[in-house]
């Protein structure tokens, strides 16, 4: 490697202020640092620093995202076998073909939503900052699978540019990037977001078996009443219509047990939002009333995004609240907004989505009354004293 | 018994190179220094010249602000040099050691004298200096009277020394002087924090006239500020004073025989040490008496103080004024393929995403590497995690860094010291300087409030 070191370091000063290629220097700058952790010292502060850095904290989470990433693959396959009549596909070949409807979608999110965080870098004279590194492996897992690329392109550059850079880039913004680019496509393009036709590969271009729908759980118990819904293990396992990573609970799970041993994403906000979603869906049950009432409160846990929202998407750092004791009420009211969106709302059939960028507008009024108490107890002291 | 205050919060950084609990004799130093930036937001007026000659014990420079405050040399000599930094700022004062001339300021005892002659004794001699204040963790002012007096017992900082091997080897019975003479200055309480199932220390156990707790956890639990918040926190309006225990020695080594000695026992600690051991320096004594033929080779550097809070000083610069330690580490000035994605074996990490964290392994290697680039804040809920106080850091950090004055003071500005978010700063995936912006707060605050 150390000829690539040296390569790099004769190279460096093109990229430098007064160089050839200085408009390129984040660019450089983000691919140096991608070979090489710096030989930066510290030189103020604490001598010492942890190993751990941004790329790490990142690749953490995109590490987390794989299972449910390669389950998606798998179920895209199925999901065509099943619509289309296909009996004689392997697990390898589904797999195989979703993985190549899947990775256009990839690819298209990176390049877009990089190009600009590049850009911004430049323009800001900051270092890239790798946020962007699991927005753009969020985004692709939220969409359903044969959304048009430019519109992912499309929803990609609104999300970053209005849902983050105008805020100050990564660690200002309010919303959480990926959901907003989903949002965006939500509201502008509504009939590629929802129905019967998105979720599977082919569908929309026509084709299929006569009276096979492939409409989410979420989506057929609106349409037909809850009865018609896969069973409970099937919603579990995945194997059904949806978003491309948001399908299976146990590969989100497996996502979850990464985040939560490395501690890197919040216990209290996924346990909380579950306990929260639980907590509402018991008290319709009891309730009675309509049919959506009904629906036992634990498959509010296994339906929809609800396990992707809580493991990846409300657990976001810079959207979510940042005080320990906001992360219990954020969580908490975001499970709630979740299960009260999707009974009591017949247009929205999916919530999280809806919910958790509710509740990222409301985090920071948590936070406030959360540091506010601290604040009073600290006067409090002066009082007494 | 006093109650023990069991701590959760904090992290032991698992430094090799700790020392051996073997103690050198005082090596012969004939150069030493006294560095402004040992004391923050002192403005200091100079009473001596390059080529005055200086006893042990005579001024130096004095406190703008309170001219009874001096500061003096730590030993007999010349003068040699009065450093100056960019726009001449002052740095440090350098003297050479010449004669063992020392001025006696007087034996007596504190308990016989007034709080006013006290005062005078300490701020003539030069010794008022290790007594410090919170708010703002600066030499405290002498025209306030505290409400307590707070001193640690332990230091919980990696290679931090045994504070109870060092005062069971200190020479004298000043211990309880030095406390006679704090217990004339405030009508408070003297409160004295030792480790739990530290060792008996007789010196320390029968200590009268203060009153003990015990703390367990893991660092920054021995750092004095941490103890305060726990024992009595700081609230607006009030002062109080912390002092480190080897100079509340040297305090009442003052009182007892009339000189200005504060010779102490300090650890010499690091990978980059060949013989990490404990030795008796005076602060201001150039280190290079210390690590003469004991360093390793390659990129060194050396530290006066902890890994966490030290300062960077030369070979043969001089030991800073309140320090235990010198550390010495390998210089972290390497790039590394792939760095931030390698398993981590021996790395030692905060986050549990190396593999060094299912392992068990008793010391690492660390350098002085940033592993990593600036950003902005990310990640939440973790800088709590090594900050066992009931303050919101990043919330704090950000008033801070918006010079919102009133938010400070409501976010607890008035209770922390730089030291006690150096374990943020260590953890932190950014890489933010954040002692740096504390300081810049406190000094903020200082400004604001006069």
């Amino acid at each position: 490697m150390n000829f690539l070191l040296k390569k790099m370091k004769k190279t460096e000063p093109l990229f430098q202020k007064g160089g050839r290629f200085e408009k390129l220097h984040s660019f450089y700058d983000g691919f140096a640092t991608f070979l090489f952790v710096p030989d930066k010292v510290t030189t103020r502060g604490s001598h010492i620093r942890d190993h751990m850095d941004m790329k790490r904290t990142m690749s953490v989470v995109i590490i987390a995202l794989l299972p449910a990433l390669m389950f998606g693959a798998y179920n895209v396959g199925l999901q065509h076998t099943r619509a289309f009549g296909i009996v004689d596909w392997t697990l390898l070949q589904m797999f195989w073909f979703g993985f190549l409807k899947i990775l256009p979608l990839i690819i298209v999110s990176y390049v877009v939503g990089l190009g600009i965080e590049f850009i911004a870098a430049q323009i800001r004279g900051h270092e890239i900052n790798e946020g962007y590194l699991v927005t753009g492996m969020l985004i692709p897992l939220i969409m359903p699978v044969d959304v048009p690329l430019w519109m992912v392109a499309v929803s990609v550059a609104f999300a970053v540019i209005i849902g983050k850079e105008i805020f100050g880039g990564t660690g200002m913004n309010i919303l959480n990037p990926a959901l907003t680019a989903r949002a965006f496509l939500f509201f502008s393009y509504p009939a590629w977001m929802t129905g019967d036709k998105v979720w599977i590969e082919g569908l929309t271009k026509g084709g299929g078996l006569d009276g096979f729908s492939g409409a989410t759980p979420l989506a057929l118990a609106k349409l037909d009443g809850f009865a018609q819904m896969p069973s409970p293990m099937e919603m579990f396992i995945g194997t059904i219509p949806g978003s491309v990573g948001e399908t299976s609970v146990v590969a989100i799970m497996i996502g979850a047990l990464i985040l939560l041993v490395t501690g890197v994403g919040s216990w209290r906000i996924m346990l909380s939002m579950t306990l929260g979603a639980l907590g509402m869906g018991l008290l319709l049950n009891l309730t009675g009333g309509s049919e959506y009432t009904q629906i036992p409160a634990y498959y509010h846990l296994i339906m929809g995004g609800f396990a992707f929202g809580t493991v990846f998407m409300a657990t976001d750092p810079v959207s979510a609240a940042q005080t320990n004791t906001g992360k219990y009420i954020y969580g908490a009211l975001t499970g709630i907004l979740v299960v009260i969106i999707r009974v009591f709302n017949p247009a929205y059939p999916e919530g999280t989505m809806l919910a958790i960028l509710l509740m990222n507008v409301f985090a920071p009024l948590i936070d406030h009354f959360v540091v506010n108490a601290n604040i009073n107890r600290r006067l409090k002291r002066v009082r007494t004293a | 018994m006093s109650k023990l205050i069991r701590l959760r919060k904090g992290l032991d950084i698992r430094l090799a190179g700790k020392a051996e609990k073997i103690l050198l004799p005082e090596t012969a130093v004939t150069r030493f220094g006294v560095r402004f930036a040992d004391f923050p937001g002192l403005v200091a007026r100079l009473e001596v010249q390059e080529g005055t000659s200086v006893s042990a014990g005579s001024v130096l420079f004095h406190d703008k602000l309170f001219p009874e405050m001096k500061f003096v040399s730590p030993v007999s000599g010349v003068v040699r040099e009065i450093v100056r930094g960019e726009k001449r700022v002052l740095t440090e004062v350098v003297i050479d050691q010449v004669g063992s001339d020392k001025i006696d300021f007087g034996a007596a005892d504190p308990l016989k004298l007034t709080r006013d002659e006290v005062r005078t004794k300490l701020l003539s001699s030069g010794l008022w200096a290790v007594i410090r204040q919170r708010p703002y963790h600066i030499v405290a002012r002498p025209d306030a009277v505290p409400r307590a007096i707070f001193i640690s017992a332990f230091d919980t900082a990696p290679l931090a020394p045994d504070l109870d091997f060092v005062m069971a080897n200190t020479h004298g019975n000043h211990l309880q002087s030095g406390i006679n003479a704090l217990s004339r200055l405030t009508d408070g309480k003297i409160h004295v924090s030792r480790e739990a199932g530290s060792l008996r220390v007789p010196e320390l156990d029968n200590l009268q006239k203060v009153d003990f707790h015990r703390f367990a956890g893991p660092h920054p639990a021995g750092n004095v500020g941490v103890q305060i918040h726990h024992i009595d926190p700081v609230v607006k309006g009030e002062v109080v004073w912390t002092i480190d225990i080897q100079d509340v020695v040297a305090m009442g080594r003052l009182f007892d025989t009339g000189f200005h000695d504060r010779e102490r026992i300090i650890a010499l600690a690091g990978t980059g040490v060949l013989h990490p051991k404990y030795h008796r320096i005076r602060p201001g004594a150039t280190v290079r008496g210390i690590l003469n033929a004991n360093m390793k080779d390659g990129g060194l550097r050396v530290i006066s103080g902890n890994v966490l809070t030290g300062k960077r000083i030369s070979s043969e610069g001089s030991f800073g004024f309140y320090d235990n330690v010198v550390t010495v580490l390998p210089e972290g000035d390497y790039s590394e393929f792939f760095g931030w994605a390698t398993p981590g074996l021996k790395k030692f990490s905060y986050w549990r995403t190396f593999v060094s964290s299912f392992l068990p392994q008793k010391e690492y290697n660390l350098d002085t590497n940033l592993h990593g680039g600036h950003r902005a804040f990310v990640v939440t809920g973790h800088y709590e995690n090594v900050l066992p106080m009931d303050i919101y850091p990043v919330h704090l950090l950000k008033a801070i860094m918006a010079g919102d004055v009133e938010l400070m003071e409501n976010l607890g500005i008035y209770e922390v010291a730089e030291e006690d978010f150096a374990l943020c700063e260590f953890i932190d995936p950014s890489k933010t300087e954040i002692q740096e912006i504390i300081r810049s707060g406190i000094n903020l605050m200082i400004k604001e409030m006069n």
